[in-house]
């Protein structure tokens, strides 16, 4: 009971904090009254500029952050449940290398932040769909067809983007390439908000909605359809929500790993096997865990850090421990 | 509808693996409320005549009609409404507890976003009572022995309530008191009413049924009749190419039973 508090409270005193934390100091009373000026009107008694810092730059960031956590969370749980392996995670359909090659498109073509956005995205729904149409026999796709396809979709897309990096002016687009590949929400604005968390909430939304069913697809093909369970259209829908989630995320801040394949770990560790606890877990666990993240980001060193590196040199260290401590089993 | 009516159809059945033709054009009714054993050699098609019984394989020529509609033409709740399926290989992925595993049984009672309220929960308790593992409905699936998970994969079967239940080598892997403790169930099942196809590699099995047998070979029915009738020392002996002997040993009560033994010692 006081479990499920922690996890429903959690994100939100993260949030908060991480309104008042950063390069800058606000006091954070004064936060929580701007946070208030948002819905009755109190007197504005700061500085303009601070109220920007906090409603226009660090809010939007922090709600992206959440929701990109949140979503690649639940999406790599999902997964994990359907293809019954605890090392699969929300790239293994080849979602990200596909991503970041149209977010590469992008820069080579000098595109906007809203275009590359859009590209990334796009080309993160297409890697997807060609893996499911490859990994398509006799109107069924076995887990193992849909890895080995991702694996394919990925070393090519990941072939492509060499390429793109080969071509790419070294003094000034390669550089953009490489950063934005290693993950930043520093590009979160209020409008990319707008667009991309709806993206994820609607994905999100899809899984909880089949999270009872992702129990009965993990006994497998043949029991899950000896159940009563629709299994291609259960893949299809947990295929397509998880695919939304991951490509917009990989819009907003790049290819951020690690997330998807550790948050599921620990949320199992906390709450059991159980899709219709784990799922929501999941959520509270990897929109706190990306806020923390994107907190040491923006405020350890004088340079900001990519995302990317943070999440691989908290995640594969502790996804070792998990591993040593449950010789890769689930429980 | 009476026991003894025809309730599963199977008419000219053939199924190949690619080129090779595994069923050979197989015509079978099953009745409500029997036990019928298909027995036969590995590889002789009992498996998957039982897979496309039950849908889970789909018939390259003829039918299987259950009642008056076709297996194949189903949708996956609709059929899993009306068949129950007992694998063979079950590998737990996830400690899910026991109680949750059988109540996806109820699965197909639910809409497609559905999930299980306290109803279905009470017939999961049922179920596991019936089969006589309630006191397992706490316990991880992971952490139960080969004869507990089969009756608790059996009571998820059962919470399905189908008209009839398959069941793929119930037996196989288990000691000799977990068998004949799933053998028991099955009967007492079985003297419900409930109709069950199974297969198994143990002649005794059938007999001890007392219900119908149909002995396989190559894809196709040696014998199909009376269990008691149709396993004779010929059938056997030309099912599984080897010699064996049917002894009809005295019975609790005064019963025969009968008893197949190897005759390897008649040498």
């Amino acid at each position: 009971m006081t479990r499920r508090v922690v996890l429903v409270v959690a994100p939100f005193v993260l949030l908060y904090v991480s309104l008042f934390v950063g390069r800058f100091d606000i006091a954070p009373e004064d936060v929580a009254r701007m946070l208030a000026s948002l819905v009755v009107s109190i007197p504005h008694d700061w500085p303009e500029s601070v109220a920007t810092i906090v409603l226009q730059i660090r809010l939007p960031r922090a709600l992206m952050a959440m929701a990109v956590g949140a979503g690649l969370s639940i999406s790599g749980a999902a997964f994990q449940g359907m293809f019954r392996n605890p090392l699969v995670s929300t790239d293994v359909l080849g979602v990200s290398a596909a991503a970041g090659f149209g977010a590469a498109v992008a820069i080579l073509l000098d595109r906007s932040l809203l275009q590359l956005q859009a590209f990334a995205f796009i080309f993160g729904l297409l890697g997807v769909v060609i893996t499911y149409m490859l990994a398509r026999v006799y109107r069924t796709t076995p887990a193992l067809m849909l890895v080995l396809s991702g694996v394919i979709v990925a070393a090519f897309f990941g072939a492509l983007l060499s390429g793109a990096k080969f071509v790419a002016d070294p003094e000034a687009k390669l550089p953009a390439i490489t950063y934005w590949l290693l993950g930043s929400f520093n590009a979160s604005t209020v409008r990319s908000v707008v667009t991309i968390v709806p993206a994820i909430a609607v994905g999100v939304a899809g899984l909880l909605l089949v999270r009872w069913k992702l129990n009965l697809l993990s006994m497998g093909d043949d029991e899950a359809r000896a159940l009563g369970v629709r299994t291609e259209w259960l893949k299809g829908i947990v295929i397509a929500c998880a695919t939304l989630i991951t490509s917009a995320a990989v819009s907003a801040c790049g290819v951020v790993g690690w997330v998807g394949l550790v948050i599921p770990h620990v949320a199992r560790m906390l709450v059991g096997p159980d899709h219709r606890a784990l799922l929501p877990a999941t959520l509270s666990l990897g929109a706190s865990y990306m806020l923390v993240i994107d907190g040491l980001a923006r405020t350890a060193t004088a340079v900001e850090i990519p995302i990317g590196i943070l999440t691989a040199i908290i995640g594969a260290p502790f996804f070792a421990y998990l591993l040593r401590r449950t010789s890769a089993t689930w429980q | 509808m009476a026991i003894g009516t025809p309730l599963v159809h199977i008419r000219g059945v053939t199924f190949s693996y690619g080129r090779r033709e595994v069923l050979k054009g197989l015509d079978l009714d099953v009745h409500r409320g029997e036990v019928l054993s298909i027995l036969g050699p590995n590889g002789s098609g009992k498996t998957t005549l039982l897979r496309c019984i039950g849908g889970a394989s789909i018939v390259s020529g003829g039918s299987v009609r259950i009642g008056d509609v076709d297996v194949g033409s189903l949708s996956a709740p609709d059929r899993a409404r009306k068949i129950g399926f007992l694998f063979q290989d079950h590998t737990p992925t996830f400690p899910f507890a026991v109680r949750e595993v059988v109540i996806m049984g109820r699965a197909p009672h639910l809409g497609i976003f559905g999930s299980p309220g306290p109803s279905d929960a009470a017939l999961a308790d049922e179920a596991l009572e019936r089969v006589g593992v309630a006191h397992l409905r706490n316990r991880p699936c992971t952490q139960l022995s080969g004869g507990e998970r089969q009756l608790v994969l059996l009571a998820r079967t059962l919470v399905q309530k189908p008209d009839v239940i398959l069941l793929d080598e119930p037996t196989a892997h288990l000691d000799f008191r977990n068998q004949v403790l799933t053998l028991r169930i099955i009967r007492s099942l079985a003297a419900d009413g409930m109709t069950m196809v199974l297969t198994t590699h143990d002649p005794n099995h059938a007999l001890w049924f007392g219900g119908r047998a149909a002995l396989m070979k190559d894809g196709r029915f040696v014998a199909v009749g009376a269990a008691s009738d149709v396993i004779t020392d010929a059938t056997l002996a030309t099912t599984y190419d080897t010699d064996v002997r049917v002894f009809v040993v005295p019975g609790r009560g005064g019963k025969g039973q009968s008893a197949i033994c190897s005759a390897w010692h008649s040498d």
